[in-house]
Order: structure tokens, then sequence, then C-alpha cells
């Protein structure tokens, strides 16, 4: 059973993280979580596949973290701030991780925050862009 | 009778405490946002509250997902720094005021809050890189601190009205309190910005230029707003302002602007920061 699609659907470029994403994510939030701890870091790089199974995610999760498949993940319900430490783990930084989800090379997106970052304009609903 | 004297606004973007603590702080990129608060120091150190409370976000760092409490409150006697996956910031424990906080719990629950009270709380980023805005690298940090984190990760967080008001109901906990004491209510968070997806990096000036300026100009139109206005004009991260609305909601109806600030980019963010004294 759907709902009726909500308002924020309609923000391009954006998944939110809403209660839905949350339950679908749960697994693979846990597991991402899970890399705040310097052991577990260690182990994941030792063998990614081997660590990723021990957390009960999809295999869809599973192929899209082994893949680093930022805009994937949020689809699937990974959220951001815990993303990040997936970014941490491989030692790259938010910006980093942000230049991939929009899909530049990562100096040009520290420029582009540095001319005063993405304009609004243009970026307030998928119907306005026509993606909708 | 303590009281709230003033709010201490400031977006708590992970890479200004980054800069500050990697000696980073005189670089070109960083140097301008740290001019910002050269003044704001000065007024702490003039304004000397003996107690902070800092309203923020835990950021997947003291809580995970298997718990995830719209408001929560630190209510123990000292708040160690989280690791949130480069080592912990090295700053100073964070000391807690377990009996005033037991207090304002008791009055906000019975001013229908349902609270979770954490004796137990690390405290990330969130709540640290204000206090290191506010004081610099201090061996202690001279306020005692409540923190009181908000859920803004998951959709939704709280309404900006019912932050508001939470604000009104932490006002009067504190000034029911019968000891002299100075508080300063940080609201923290935001300005605009977008750390996920493909409109990563949105900066939305006027929006926050409008926020800044309604704060004391037209709170109510603030609090009227709805949380889908937050994330479609100033980013999915930017609903981190309404906990800026709990900082106003404590400081009573009138309020001078005695200071602001507005830079960007710190990282992904239009860093904000207002100081407000209550009339």
């Amino acid at each position: 059973m759907a709902n009726k699609q909500e308002a924020y659907e309609d923000i391009p470029g954006t998944w939110v993280f809403d209660a839905q994403r949350a339950r679908q994510g749960y697994h693979l939030n846990q597991f991402l979580y899970s890399l705040m701890k310097a052991e577990n870091r260690k182990e994941f790089l030792a063998d990614e596949r081997k660590y990723a199974q021990k957390f009960p995610m999809t295999e869809e999760q599973r192929e899209a973290v082994l893949k680093r498949a930022w805009n994937r993940l949020l689809e699937l319900g990974g959220v951001s701030y815990a993303l990040a430490k997936l970014a941490f783990t491989d030692g790259k930084s938010y910006q980093f991780m942000a230049s991939q989800m929009v899909g530049v090379a990562e100096k040009d997106y520290v420029d582009m925050m540095l001319k005063g970052g993405r304009s609004i304009e243009g970026w307030r609903s998928k119907k306005e862009r026509g993606e909708a | 009778m303590a009281k709230i004297i003033a709010g201490f606004g400031t977006s708590h973007t992970p890479a200004i405490g980054a800069a500050l603590d990697l000696g980073k702080a005189g670089e070109r990129y960083w140097a301008p946002v740290f001019a910002g608060y050269e003044k704001s120091k000065a007024w702490m150190a003039k304004a000397k509250p003996d107690v902070a409370i800092v309203i923020y976000n835990d950021h997947v760092n003291a809580f995970d997902f298997k718990l995830i409490p719209t408001f929560a409150i630190g209510c123990g006697a000292e708040f160690t720094i989280a690791d949130e996956g480069w080592g912990p910031r090295p700053v100073p424990v964070v000391k807690g005021y377990p009996e005033l906080a037991a207090h304002i719990v008791q009055s906000l629950v019975l001013d229908e809050f349902d609270m979770t009270i954490v004796n137990e709380l690390q405290v990330d980023h969130g709540l640290t890189v204000p206090l290191s805005l506010a004081y610099g690298q201090p061996k202690e940090w001279p306020a005692r601190v409540i923190p009181l984190a908000v859920n803004v990760v998951q959709y939704p967080a709280p309404t900006g009205h019912r932050c508001y008001m939470l604000g009104k109901a932490i006002r009067k906990a504190v000034e029911s309190w019968d000891e002299d004491l100075k508080v300063v209510i940080f609201g923290t968070g935001g300005l605009s910005h977008q750390i996920q997806g493909p409109r990563a990096g949105l900066v939305n000036t006027k929006f926050d230029t409008d926020f800044l300026d309604d704060l004391s100009r037209n709170p109510q139109r603030l609090v009227d707003l709805p949380p889908l206005e937050y994330l479609r004009e100033a980013g999915n991260e930017a609903i981190e302002m309404v906990m800026w609305l709990t900082m106003r909601g404590a400081l009573g109806d009138r309020v001078e602007e005695v200071y602001r600030f507005y830079h960007v980019p710190a990282s992904s963010t239009a860093v904000g920061h207002i100081i407000l004294e209550a009339r």
C-alpha cells in the first residue's frame, strides 16, 4: 500500500530521509555507524564484502556500498551523516562525498562553494525542471 | 533567580572545528570565518554566563538508529567528546549542571514536552563547535553546559512552532530556579546547506538573511514557516535552523540584535551567527 506522494518528493536532487527510507535503510545505516570504530574500519578495509555480510542489509545496498554508489545509497535509505563515515573510512572528506553525489571533481565542487554555492534558481522543483 | 540573558545562534559546521584543531584557523580559507567570531568571544568574555543551554543535534554519533529521540536533554555531570570517525576533538570535557537539568526536565514534562532524559551522553561537533566559536581554545569551558539534542536527521524534525514553544517553556523553567545564574542559550546549526544528492552545495543567502532579520523583527513568520520551506529553499540539512527558534522562544518577546556575521562557505555550509540580548 502506498501513500500519496509527499510534497518533499518534488525537491530535485534530494532524497529526504523520512521514516520510510529510515525503515528501509536501518541495517545499512547501522553498518555505516559501526565504521566509527577504528577496529571496524580496519576489518572492513581488509575484506569489504566479508565485513558487509555481517549486517543483514539487502544485496542491493551491499553492492552500492562496495561501489561507493553514493546517490544509490541515499535512494536505498542511507543517510548522509552515516554515509560520511564510509567516506572517512576511505580517508575522504564530506566535500569529496558531496562532489561525488553532484558528479563533479572535488576541486570543482570546492570552487563552486567558494563562489557562493549552488544557486536555488532552477533547483526548487522537479515539476519546474520537467523531471516529474 | 536564574535568568536567560541572551541567545547565541551559530552554525556548527564540523570543518570549522577541524580547522581550529589542526591549526588552520589562520589560513586564507578559514581566517574570515574565525575573524567573524572575534567580537563574539569578547562579548562572551564580558557576559560571563554561568550556564550555557545548547540546542544542537547529534549527527549519528551519540545516537545510532536504535533509538531516535525528538528532544533529549543531557542530565549528567559531564559529557565526553564523541569520536566521529577520526578521533575525538581535542577539546575539554563538557561539564554539566545535573541539578538544574533535573529541574528543567521536570518543568518541561509538566509543560507537556515529553523529554528523553540522557544521563550518559557523548557530544559531537554539533555542540562543541559552537563552544569553540564562543570561547576559543580554553583549558576548561568557562560555563557549565546543558545539552539539548533535537532530532533533525530523520524527517520530520519537530516543527518550528514546537521548537519555539519549547524555548518558551525552557525560559519558564530557568526563571523558576532559585539561584542567581546568568544563562545563555545557544541555537545551533544551519544556515542554508545541503550535503547530499545532486543538489548538494545549495546556498540561499536571501533565505538566510530574511531568517536572521526576522529573529528580532518578525519571529512569528519563522514560527509559522513549514518544514518544506526550509528543505526546498535552503537545503535538506537547513532544517537544523528550527533549533534557532528554541533559542528565540527562550528569550521572551523583546530582543535586541547586538551582533551578526554571515559568510559563505565553510565546507558546504553558509555560516550564520547572531547574538540576541533579551530585553
